[in-house]
């Protein structure tokens, strides 16, 4: 391949400045802890008890993402109505949104006084300053995540799969289960590992809508943020060193799934 | 040739001495949230005065935000010339992490280097209806109370602080009774915003909570600005809270703004700037030279002193809001109820 050298140069030493060099700095700088201290951060009932909610609700948020962002692409690429394309300008703006903006809208909206918090608490349903509270605002800033990976392949498939599955007799359940969703389930996992990716890391959104009670809604990155708040540099980026390791594990999990399943579909 | 050399030179060297050089300053005062309002006012008055005494041009912008992260941005290399923060702490921490000032930035100016002071008091609903009159009403049941994290805000360390303050008189040094006490409180205590601001918000527009336990002049402020709604009230015994400012050693001389960032700080401590202060309701250390009218909404109280009840910040700190000190505990214990 000609120029390869030359490409894979440059794409090493970019992604070194941009992607391994903050992280390798993250890994030394959590290194500085004994073994002890470590031990201390992992066995912490609190780091533990924020860590699980973090993935706990993005794991949540994304699996409601996926029927979410999948009816939503399926609306806008088989439909015709007008303000189409304003609904899909609307859909990345989540995108654009600082995130502290979104969370304080969401706060405004499911607060026990806002327009939607007042007749939910009415009914006994407290959103905002809760568990669940995060995991609208995880919904909120994963939805075009869903959307957008799952769009372009719904575009692509061709309505003759469908016609053919109906002449041979199929019924309209059967076409979407055994036709499209077996050539859908790789962009709907990635689409679904982003939103999750995005949602464990998620702190400006969740910030103002979860409350922050350590141990019932005290999230990972706002540990983080205390301990730089008390100069602790270190403890933050061990907190932050075991994210990532949740991360990568989960990541590299969904991979797997993502090969085997991509596979199936080529066979 | 000649003739336009020697003009040149005449003026390069009297340029200086007329003055016809005016220079153009920038300075960058890092401080925390809620005095935003106080230093619009004051860089543009000192900005004014400034070149009315020297010619110069010094455009003041300040940056806000919590004081901690204000003080970690300093010390990861924001170029500020002076901070005005909310707790000596932060500025030690500046002093000690990245050396830019002395260890005794302190001492170096009038009243512990704080040219106006606040205090803690309570910001109830109008008519406050659940009677709330001392710091030991925040921890009956059924009452729901909002204050900030002391993780994270500064303002809330010196809430907690305070009812720590009132809990030792009053259970006679007691530690025990005192951590019950607090637990009760943060029982009650059902949204923790990560900063002053945030909670103001959530009592004052979302309308959640009987009781924000808040800085003096962030209470004065909401009254102002939503006029009718809600009341302060004082409580018996608070905590003396001093936002000290200094000058960032480094900076100012790498820049070479030692005398125009000097003359800013001293402008706080002048006539006009403690009238400022007044105006925006923090408590002016020389009251003296502050209109009568200003100085009514600061009730006399008694106020305790970091240094002599917690044996200054760094003691405090590392006592109550380490990992594993007090506030940890108060919050197992108010968990485990």
């Amino acid at each position: 391949m000609p120029g390869f050298g030359l490409s894979l140069g440059w794409t090493l030493t970019w992604l070194s400045l941009l992607v391994l060099l903050p992280l390798a700095a993250l890994l030394i700088g959590a290194l500085g802890l004994s073994v002890q201290e470590w031990v201390g951060i992992v066995r912490d009932a609190r780091v533990q008890h924020a860590l699980g909610l973090s993935f706990l609700t993005a794991l949540i948020a994304a699996l409601i993402n996926v029927p979410i962002g999948l009816l939503i692409s399926w609306v806008l690429v088989r439909y015709r109505f007008p303000g189409r394309l304003l609904v899909e300008a609307l859909v990345d703006l989540p995108f654009a949104l600082p995130t502290a903006v979104a969370g304080i809208a969401l706060t405004a909206l499911y607060a026990p006084t806002g327009w939607l918090g007042e007749p939910l608490s009415q009914l006994g349903v407290q959103i905002a300053y809760t568990p669940l509270g995060i995991v609208m605002a995880l919904i909120f800033v994963g939805l075009p995540f869903t959307i957008r990976t799952v769009q372009p392949v719904l575009e692509q498939l061709s309505r003759e799969h469908e016609e053919a599955a109906a002449t041979l007799g199929a019924s309209r359940w059967q076409t979407v289960r055994k036709v499209l969703l077996p050539q859908l389930r790789p962009a709907l996992l990635t689409g679904f590992t982003l939103a999750f990716a995005r949602g464990v890391g998620e702190y400006g959104s969740v910030i103002f809508i979860a409350g922050n009670l350590p141990k019932v809604s005290e999230i990972a990155p706002l540990l983080i943020v205390i301990k730089l708040e008390e100069f602790n540099y270190q403890g933050a980026m061990a907190i932050a060193v075991l994210m990532l390791l949740g991360s990568f594990v989960a990541l590299f999990l969904l991979n797997l799934l993502h090969k085997r399943w991509s596979r199936g579909l080529v066979n | 040739m000649k003739r336009l050399l020697q003009t040149l030179l005449i003026l390069a060297a009297i340029g200086p001495m007329t003055g016809l050089a005016a220079k153009d300053i920038e300075l960058l005062n890092v401080s925390y949230d809620p005095t935003r309002e106080l230093y619009q006012d004051v860089n543009q008055e000192f900005a004014a005065q400034w070149q009315k005494q020297t010619g110069d041009t010094v455009t003041v912008s300040a940056s806000h935000g919590g004081s901690g992260k204000q003080a970690r941005a300093v010390i990861d290399g924001l170029a500020a010339d002076v901070v005005t923060l909310a707790l000596s702490f932060d500025i030690d921490a500046i002093a000690d992490k990245a050396k830019l000032l002395a260890a005794d930035w302190q001492s170096k100016r009038p009243n512990r280097s704080a040219p106006y002071t606040s205090t803690i008091v309570f910001l109830v609903r109008k008519g406050n209806p659940k009677a709330i009159k001392d710091w030991q009403d925040l921890a009956k049941p059924g009452l729901s109370v909002i204050t900030p994290n002391p993780k994270t805000s500064g303002g809330a360390r010196w809430n907690y602080l305070a009812a720590w303050a009132w809990a030792k008189r009053h259970f006679n040094g007691d530690e025990a009774a005192i951590k019950t006490y607090l637990a009760g409180l943060f029982a009650n205590v059902p949204i923790l915003d990560t900063g002053a601001r945030g909670s103001t918000t959530t009592f004052a527009s979302r309308r959640i909570g009987d009781v924000l336990i808040s800085w003096e002049n962030e209470a004065h402020l909401v009254l102002a600005q939503q006029p009718g709604q809600f009341e302060i009230i004082v409580p018996s015994l608070s905590i003396l809270a001093e936002p000290p400012v200094a000058l960032v050693d480094k900076v100012v001389d790498r820049k070479g703004t030692r005398a125009v960032a000097s003359a800013y700080l001293d402008f706080l401590y002048s006539d006009r700037g403690q009238q400022l202060a007044a105006k925006h309701h923090f408590r002016p250390s020389r009251p003296d030279v502050v209109d009568a009218a200003l100085l009514g909404k600061f009730p006399a109280l008694e106020l305790v002193q970091i240094d002599q009840e917690f044996g200054g910040w760094a003691a405090a700190q590392k006592g109550h809001f380490t990992d594993g000190g007090s506030f940890d505990q108060v919050i197992a214990q108010s968990q485990s109820r």
